[in-house]
């Protein structure tokens, strides 16, 4: 009696991904259990929290309220494709960790899908226009300044990314033992 | 502190500006949250819970869930509560037995009662619906007073009472103060049952190796003892169970002790031979994942003198803890560590009642009772200036104890260690700025609004010990509470910290490394924390009673001061030296005679772990040292009248808010929040401002949007976020924070705990300001939360027919 399965094909992150699911699989399940991009969180499944925002063609959207089906052909953007390319940060992820605008990070996926989406339309938001762009993201760790100061932050004309690129050192130190061989 | 050895002044990482190093997986999405965990073949959870608040389960057919495919099992009490051992309230009523699963009777609405495991969690949802339970209603009871009194249903008949636990404690001369003062007030205010309810619902999964006989757990858990407890439970070994305390918890906040569904799914995975995991859905959570906070009612005396002077105070305590206990009758008992708040009150008598109702069960809330009896003291010092016609603000002036009269002992046995309230208080004003704001208040009230300002100072205990359990249960002789941590240096001379417990975004990673950079003078961002699993974790108490800044900073200081130790003494032994002639300097051993002479920390490592002729005789071969240690202050028992050292450390917060209220509709809106803060040093003071904007967030939840409401029916009406409602950026005004240090002479570098910052003395603030606002028609709000129609009705009150708050 397993519900017939239903073949989606949704550009995530920039690739073109696709999976069998059942018709009534919303999008975060489908991001988090069949693509296994877990970024993006569950916190209430009834539109509320906003843990589940991703964009969806750019607009941020929540995603336990939506069939993974209704995302058919169409483009969704999660957190893990919000960095410039892998390893580096965008300036909101880096002045989110510079204002110190998480605790936990369980909303912080969500929050910073909000962010960017209000950065693309309103590239210097004032206090009031980034409260209102996170007020449908819930934050139960940090009372939220942290994140109105990082918003602020990180649209400073000028801003620069601080946080070092993940990149492996050409040779670690340390691990020539003179006059020895390994082990 | 500064270091003979390193002839260092100050600090050079500690208290400064540092980015979290957590900060880089949760930006990128890298997070490792228990959900995310996925072990192959893993098998879902889904629950049917009692829609009664009081019943006898008459039968339960289980036949058409089992019948549809993919499904595994559906667990009843029948099975599952002969097969494990309950798990027992904190205080001394071994009849009140606690199971995940119901048997027989069920006690609130939202116990569950069977589960049922599939292959996917909506196929569990599925077969969820085809159980069929009949149930016949008996009496139940959802008012703490009602159920008090003998003649009320009895949640555990066993008990023969619903008050658990109740005890009077008389501390100096109550009754002759009280005769002797000029004046006494009485009143009562109401802490609306709220939870800290984190973004994360609880999710755990367990699986079982046959051939190893080791249970692998892996929660969103914060919760002392907890692997010892599920040992226990399941009666398996100790080292039977291990908890990877590497997995990240998406805040807890004192809530996510979820021991019921860690020994159901520990259960399950023993018995189907795969793992399991119970992922609670918001519903779940809200209701039956028991996970519900303080819900008491204050009846308190104040005796005081025409000065100002309080000279006594008697309260008593009602706590309405739900149909089953777990450590909530103990959140009574924490308080008594701080009774009477920052006031040099010279004499309590407290009453402290914990009383069981047919209610979702109360666990542990941030502050741990300190909140809710805050706000009920910092009421009365209110009415009390209200009394008198003095500002709010110098009648507090009148009660602080003064900076000078530190180490201070308080009437119930406790010290507190420092602080200087009074300056605290100016700071806060100072930063609102006070006149600026009865300018505003002025404003707003020609404007037609009613508006107010409020004003709290509150202690926030820190460094959290149990101390508590023997105060409420003699039988109960635990004094130890320690934590501890695990320095070491590799091969490649990189250094690694271990701690043994779980982190719900307090930044333990961050908090470690600073203090082994200190200590080591060494960059911080070098340094690498991991958690151990239970297993191989050194002892630890967990991230409970703002603890962990005291503890695990302490122990990891302690370790690294070993290690640091041992590293002068090779440098000094390969230069053949003695200790004192050599200095310690960023990690290299240096002659102070003659600085071109010194071992490098590279030197040093390899001599260590490989150069065992250079090793001075008896020296242990590696660089690894541990620390574990006791709370300061702690291991004493209480005194037969209940005087106890409770926590060791004393941060302070004063508060000073502005609100208006739309007398149409009643809702309120905070023009100004400054909060000043003194929790010593800060050893990561971008995580401890984080802590107090969120417990102040926390706290204008409470006092203005929050509550588990519950029908006469004991039908929980607020289940979901469009009921209980969590405020969001828009209901949070822009707070100031402003910092004061008097350090803690108790600990390494001066620091206090300050977990729960700002939630201890928020809600008290905001209702000052409120009932500031609300003076000016005579009337007052003494009831939590203050949402608009319940300011509205106490507005509207002689228009309205009389009805419950």
């Amino acid at each position: 009696m397993a519900p017939a399965l239903i073949t989606v094909e949704i550009t995530v992150n920039g690739k073109l991904r696709s999976a069998a699911v059942e018709p009534r699989t919303t999008l975060v399940d489908f991001l988090r259990d069949s693509l296994g991009l877990t970024g993006t969180h569950v916190g209430c499944e009834h539109g509320i929290c906003g843990a589940c925002s991703v964009l969806l063609e750019g607009d941020p959207i929540r995603s336990c309220c939506m069939f993974a089906v209704q995302a058919d052909g169409m483009a969704v953007t999660t957190v893990e494709g919000l960095a410039p390319e892998r390893g580096r940060l965008s300036k909101i992820q880096d002045a989110f960790c510079e204002t110190h605008a998480l605790q936990c990070g369980y909303c912080t996926s969500g929050m910073l899908i909000a962010c960017h989406a209000l950065v693309e339309h309103t590239p210097q938001p004032d206090e009031a226009q980034i409260r209102d762009a996170i007020g449908g993201n819930l934050c139960r760790c940090t009372g939220y300044q942290q994140i109105v100061d990082a918003v602020k932050l990180g649209t400073q004309p000028g801003y620069t990314v601080r946080a070092d690129p993940v990149k492996r050192a050409a040779t670690p130190e340390n691990t020539v033992v003179p006059g020895a061989s390994n082990g | 502190m500064a270091d003979a050895m390193t002839d260092n002044g100050g600090f050079k990482y500690i208290g400064k500006h540092r980015r979290a190093v957590e900060h880089r997986r949760f930006v990128s999405g890298q997070g490792r949250f228990a959900a995310d965990i996925v072990p192959l073949g893993l098998l879902h959870v889904a629950i049917v819970a009692s829609p009664h608040a009081s019943a006898r389960i008459v039968s339960i057919d289980t036949s058409k869930a089992l019948a549809l495919p993919g499904v595994h099992a559906a667990l009843t009490g029948d099975e599952l509560c002969p097969a494990i051992e309950p798990m027992l309230p904190g205080v001394d009523a071994m009849q009140v037995k606690r199971y995940p699963l119901a048997r027989g009777i069920v006690r609130y609405a939202g116990e569950w009662v069977v589960a049922v495991v599939a292959e996917t969690r909506a196929l569990a949802e599925d077969a969820s619906e085809l159980v069929d339970i009949v149930y016949e209603t008996t009496p139940h009871v959802v008012d703490a007073e009602a159920a008090m009194a003998e003649s009320a249903p009895q949640v555990h008949p066993a008990l023969g009472s619903n008050v658990i636990y109740r005890r009077q404690f008389v501390w100096g001369a109550v009754d002759e103060h009280f005769a002797a003062a000029a004046h006494h007030l009485e009143y009562r205010v109401r802490w609306a049952r709220s939870a800290t309810v984190p973004i994360e619902t609880f999710v755990v999964t367990c699986a079982w190796n046959d051939a190893t006989r080791l249970l692998d757990i892996w929660a969103s858990i914060q919760m002392p003892k907890f692997p010892d407890l599920m040992a226990k439970c399941l009666r398996l070994p100790g080292n039977g169970v291990r908890v990877h305390f590497d997995v990240d918890v998406g805040g807890s906040y004192g809530v996510k002790r979820g021991l019921k569904h860690s020994v159901l799914v520990g259960y399950l995975a023993m018995k189907l031979g795969r793992p399991v995991r119970f992922l609670e859905d918001r519903l779940e959570n809200m209701r039956g994942g028991d996970m519900q906070g303080p819900d008491r009612i204050f009846d308190v005396s104040l005796a005081f003198d025409g000065d100002g002077t309080i000279r006594s105070m008697r309260m008593r305590a009602i706590d309405d803890i739900g149909a089953y206990a777990g450590r909530s009758p103990l959140q009574l008992g924490k308080p008594v560590g701080a009774i009477v708040g920052p006031y040099r009150i010279a004499s309590v008598a407290y009453e402290a009642v914990s009383v069981m109702t047919n209610k979702t069960p109360q666990e542990a809330v941030r502050g741990f009772g300190q909140a809710p009896t805050n706000y009920a003291i910092e009421s009365g010092i209110d009415k009390v200036a209200r009394f008198l016609g003095l500002e709010p603000v110098a009648l507090r002036r009148v009660n602080l104890i003064g900076k000078d009269e530190f180490p201070y002992l308080i009437p119930s046995g406790t010290h507190y260690d420092s602080g200087d309230y009074a300056t605290v208080l100016d700071k806060a004003l100072a930063a609102a700025s006070h006149p600026e704001l009865v300018a505003k208040r002025a404003e707003l009230r020609a404007a037609g609004l009613l508006a107010g300002i409020g004003v709290s100072t509150c202690l926030e205990p820190s460094g959290g010990n149990s101390a508590f359990e023997p105060l409420f249960n003699p039988k109960n002789q635990t004094t130890t509470w320690m934590d501890s941590c695990l320095v070491r240096i590799d091969l490649n001379a990189a250094v690694t910290g271990v701690m043994g417990t779980s982190t719900s975004g307090q930044a333990h990673e961050t908090l470690v490394s600073t203090v082994l950079g200190e200590i080591f003078d060494r960059e911080p961002d070098s340094i690498r924390v991991v958690h151990a699993d239970s297993l191989n974790a050194l002892p630890s108490n967990s991230p409970v009673g703002s603890r962990m800044a005291i503890m695990l900073g302490g122990a990891a200081a302690g370790a690294a001061k070993i290690l640091r130790a041992k590293l002068v003494r090779l440098g000094a032994h390969n230069l053949q030296l003695d200790d004192a002639e050599v200095r310690y300097e960023g990690g290299d051993v240096v002659s102070r005679a003659d600085p071109s002479r010194r071992m490098t920390w590279d030197a040093l490592v390899e001599i260590a772990h490989r150069h065992y002729h250079k090793l001075p005789p008896g020296m242990e071969p590696g660089l690894q040292e541990k620390f574990v240690w006791e709370v300061p202050t702690g291991g004493s028992l209480p005194t037969a009248d209940g005087r106890i050292q409770m926590y060791p450390c004393h941060s302070f917060e004063s508060h000073v808010v502005l609100t208006s209220i739309d007398p149409q509709t009643g809702g309120v809106t905070i023009h100004r929040y400054v909060c000043g803060h003194d929790c010593g040093v800060m050893i990561s003071p971008d995580v401890v401002h984080g802590m107090t904007y969120g417990g102040i967030s926390h706290g204008i939840g409470a006092a203005l949007l929050e509550k588990f409401a519950y029908s006469e029916d004991g039908q929980l009406l607020s289940g979901t976020f469009m009921d209980y409602l969590l405020p969001s950026a828009q209901e949070i005004p822009p707070i100031t924070i402003v910092d004061h240090c008097t350090p803690s002479p108790l600990t390494e570098f001066g620091q206090k705990g300050s977990g729960e910052a700002g939630y201890l003395g928020s809600v008290a603030a905001i209702a000052n300001a409120i009932n500031d606002a609300l003076a000016a028609h005579n009337t007052s709000i003494d009831f939590l939360p203050m949402t608009p129609q319940a300011i509205w009705r106490t507005l509207n009150a002689t228009a309205l027919p009389k009805e419950n708050a």
